[in-house]
C-alpha cells in the first residue's frame, strides 16, 4: 500500500533506552527493593506485558524522532495545568493503574472494561508519527500503540455508528488543572466513523518503547497524525459510537478558531496566526521554521476522506 | 568625626542605581546563560519560544514598574525615586528590542513577506509593533539634552507611554491561547496606575476652580 519503506529496526534499539531510563528505574527499582518484601510478585515486573513485543510499521517516518526528553517537557494537556512545561511536575503523582474503558452507544457490544485486559496479548507497533500542534510547533513521535479501527471492530458498531465520541477521564482530585474552568471538563474529542478506522489512526500505550508516561497521556491516548495535536485526546475514559456528530472541547470554547475536522493544513490559517509554517522542536535556536504539509504530509493516505470537501469552511 | 552624614547623592550614585541597573539585567543574563548551554540555565523544549516570550514579559513588566514610580513616589512623598525612572523606561525599551529582534531573527528568520503579512493581518502583532513604534521615540529624546531642548513638549512627548502600555497588555492578552488569567492580572494593574492619574488629573482640576 505505501511507497515509503522504512527500516526493520526500532528507535529504542538504535538508542539503548537503559540511557534514557537508567535514572528512573534506578528510583523505581530502589522503591520496588524497599516494598519487595510486603507485596505480590506482579508489582514487581519492570514493563506491562503488551509491552514486550513490539514490531515496526510501515507507517513510521524516517524522520529523526524527537528526544525523550523533548517529548516529555513540552506539551499542552489542561488537565495538568495550561503551561507546556506544566504537565511534566503536575502529572508526577498520577497512578493510571487500575484503569476502566467504558463502551458506550451505537454498538452490539457496550460496557466497561479493565483496560489490562483490552491491552494483554494485543500486538503492538512501534509508529514515528510527526506531530503537528495548532500552535504552529511540531515533532517526531516514536509511539507504542495499536491502530483504534481494531478495536472499535470488536465491539461490533452497528449502521448508525457514524461518529465516535472520545471522553477524558473526569476527576479534579487526580487532574488539578481541572479545578480550574479554563476548559469545559472533561476534554472531549470526535470523528468520524471513517476516520477513526482508518489505519493511520492508533490508540497509543507506550512512548520509546516503555509505558506512556503520565504527561503524555497515560495510559492510553489517541493519535491522529495528519490532525493538530488536540484532536489526539489523552488518558481515554470513554468511548462512545454515536449517529450524530459530537462536540470537541476546543471548538466548543471558540468556534471561530478551533473546528471539528482539524485537519493540518498550511492553506487554512488560525485566525490569529498563520499556519503555513511551524518550528520543529529540537533543531535548534537558528534553524528556521518548516512548510508546513497538507495533512500534516500524510496526504497520499487521508486525503480521500475529504474528497469534493470545502476545507477551507469545514477547518 | 567618621560619623560623618551620608551623603544621599553618592550613595544613590554609587550604589542604589548600579543595584537597581543589575537587577534589571538580570533576567537578560540569565536568557543568555540559558542560549549558551550553561548547566542550569536550559531555555526548555522550545527555546526560541522560550526568548521571545520572556523578552516580551519583561518588556511588559518593567514598563508597569516605570508606571508605578509617579504614583509612588507622590503617595509616599520619596521624590528620590524619580531618578531611577529613566533606566526603567529604558530597560523596558531594550526588552521590548530583544523581544522584537528575536522575532524578527530567531522567529522569523527574516522572512520578509511572512512578517508583513503578520504586521498587517494579525491584529496582535500590529498591536505589538505598534507599541514598539511608540516607545522609540520615548527612548530617543530620553537624554538630558533632549529634555532640555523640547520643554514643555518633551512631557507631553513621554505621555505616549500610556497608550502604548496599553498596546502592549492588550497584545499579551490577544496572543494568549485560552489561559486568559495572567493578562487579565496586568490589565488590572494597568487599570489601576492609569486609573490612579485619572483620579489625580481630576482632582486637582476641582481644587484649581
Amino acid at each position: 500500500m505505501l511507497i515509503k519503506k522504512t527500516p526493520d529496526i526500532l528507535s529504542s534499539e538504535i538508542t539503548d533506552s537503559r540511557l534514557y531510563f537508567g535514572r528512573r528505574r534506578f528510583m523505581r527499582e530502589a522503591a520496588t527493593l524497599a516494598l519487595a518484601a510486603s507485596l505480590p510478585t506482579r508489582l514487581l515486573a519492570d514493563k506491562p506485558t503488551w509491552l514486550n513485543n513490539i514490531s515496526p510499521s510501515d507507517f513510521s517516518t524516517s524522520e529523526q524522532p524527537n528526544s525523550y526528553s523533548d517529548i516529555t517537557t513540552y506539551n499542552n494537556y489542561y488537565e495538568f495545568g495550561t503551561g507546556k512545561d506544566q504537565p511534566q511536575h503536575q502529572a508526577r503523582n498520577f497512578n493510571p493503574w487500575p484503569w476502566q474503558l467504558k463502551i458506550s452507544g451505537e454498538a452490539e457490544k457496550t460496557g466497561t472494561y479493565n483496560l489490562e485486559d483490552i491491552l494483554a496479548g494485543r500486538a503492538m507497533e512501534e509508529r514515528i508519527y510527526r506531530l503537528r500542534c495548532v500552535e504552529a510547533w511540531s515533532m517526531v513521535i516514536p509511539w507504542v500503540g495499536f491502530p483504534l479501527g481494531e478495536l472499535l471492530k470488536e465491539f461490533l458498531p452497528t449502521s448508525r455508528a457514524k461518529f465516535v465520541e472520545f471522553v477524558t477521564l473526569n476527576d479534579p482530585s487526580r487532574m488539578p488543572g481541572q479545578k480550574t474552568r479554563v476548559l469545559q471538563w472533561p476534554y472531549r474529542e470526535g470523528l468520524r466513523i471513517d476516520e477513526a478506522m482508518h489505519p493511520l489512526t492508533i490508540l497509543a500505550t507506550g512512548l520509546y518503547g516503555e509505558e506512556l508516561p503520565n504527561q503524555n497521556g497515560a495510559p492510553l491516548r489517541l493519535v491522529i497524525p495528519w490532525k493538530y495535536g488536540f484532536k489526539s485526546i489523552k488518558a481515554i475514559t470513554e468511548i462512545r459510537f454515536r449517529e450524530t456528530a459530537p462536540n470537541n472541547s476546543w471548538r466548543q470554547s471558540q468556534p471561530g478558531e478551533y473546528g471539528f475536522y482539524a485537519n493540518v493544513n498550511p492553506e487554512v490559517d488560525h485566525p490569529r496566526w498563520s499556519q503555513a509554517r511551524e518550528r520543529r522542536i529540537g533543531a535548534g535556536i537558528f534553524a528556521p521554521k518548516q512548510e508546513t504539509l497538507m495533512f500534516n504530509g500524510y496526504a497520499d493516505q487521508v486525503a480521500s476522506l475529504y474528497a469534493g470537501m470545502d476545507l477551507k469552511r469545514n477547518f | 568625626m567618621w560619623l560623618k552624614p551620608v551623603n544621599t547623592l553618592l550613595l544613590r550614585r554609587r550604589l542604589i542605581k548600579p543595584l537597581v541597573f543589575a537587577l534589571c539585567g538580570m533576567p537578560f543574563i540569565q536568557l543568555a546563560l540559558g542560549a549558551f548551554g550553561v548547566q542550569g540555565f536550559s531555555l526548555g523544549a522550545n527555546p526560541v519560544e522560550m526568548l521571545l516570550h520572556s523578552c516580551g514579559k519583561w518588556a511588559l513588566n518593567l514598563l508597569l514598574i516605570t508606571l508605578c514610580v509617579t504614583p509612588l513616589a507622590h503617595i509616599s512623598g520619596w521624590r528620590a525615586l524619580f531618578a531611577y525612572r529613566r533606566m526603567l523606561g529604558l530597560f523596558a525599551f531594550f526588552y521590548a528590542c530583544m523581544h522584537l529582534t528575536i522575532y524578527l531573527v530567531l522567529d522569523q528568520s527574516m522572512l520578509w513577506s511572512a512578517i508583513i503579512e503578520d504586521v498587517l493581518e494579525r491584529p496582535y502583532i500590529t498591536l505589538g509593533f505598534s507599541a514598539w513604534l511608540m516607545l522609540l521615540p520615548l527612548a530617543l529624546t530620553s537624554t538630558k539634552g533632549m529634555i532640555r531642548r523640547l520643554g514643555q513638549r518633551w512631557t507631553q512627548l513621554h505621555r505616549l507611554i500610556y497608550p502604548a502600555s496599553i498596546l502592549v497588555t492588550w497584545h499579551f492578552y490577544w496572543q494568549v491561547k485560552q489561559d486568559v488569567r495572567e493578562p487579565l492580572y496586568y490589565i488590572a494593574a494597568l487599570a489601576l496606575l492609569l486609573g490612579w492619574r485619572l483620579y489625580r488629573q481630576r482632582t486637582r482640576a476641582r481644587s484649581r476652580a
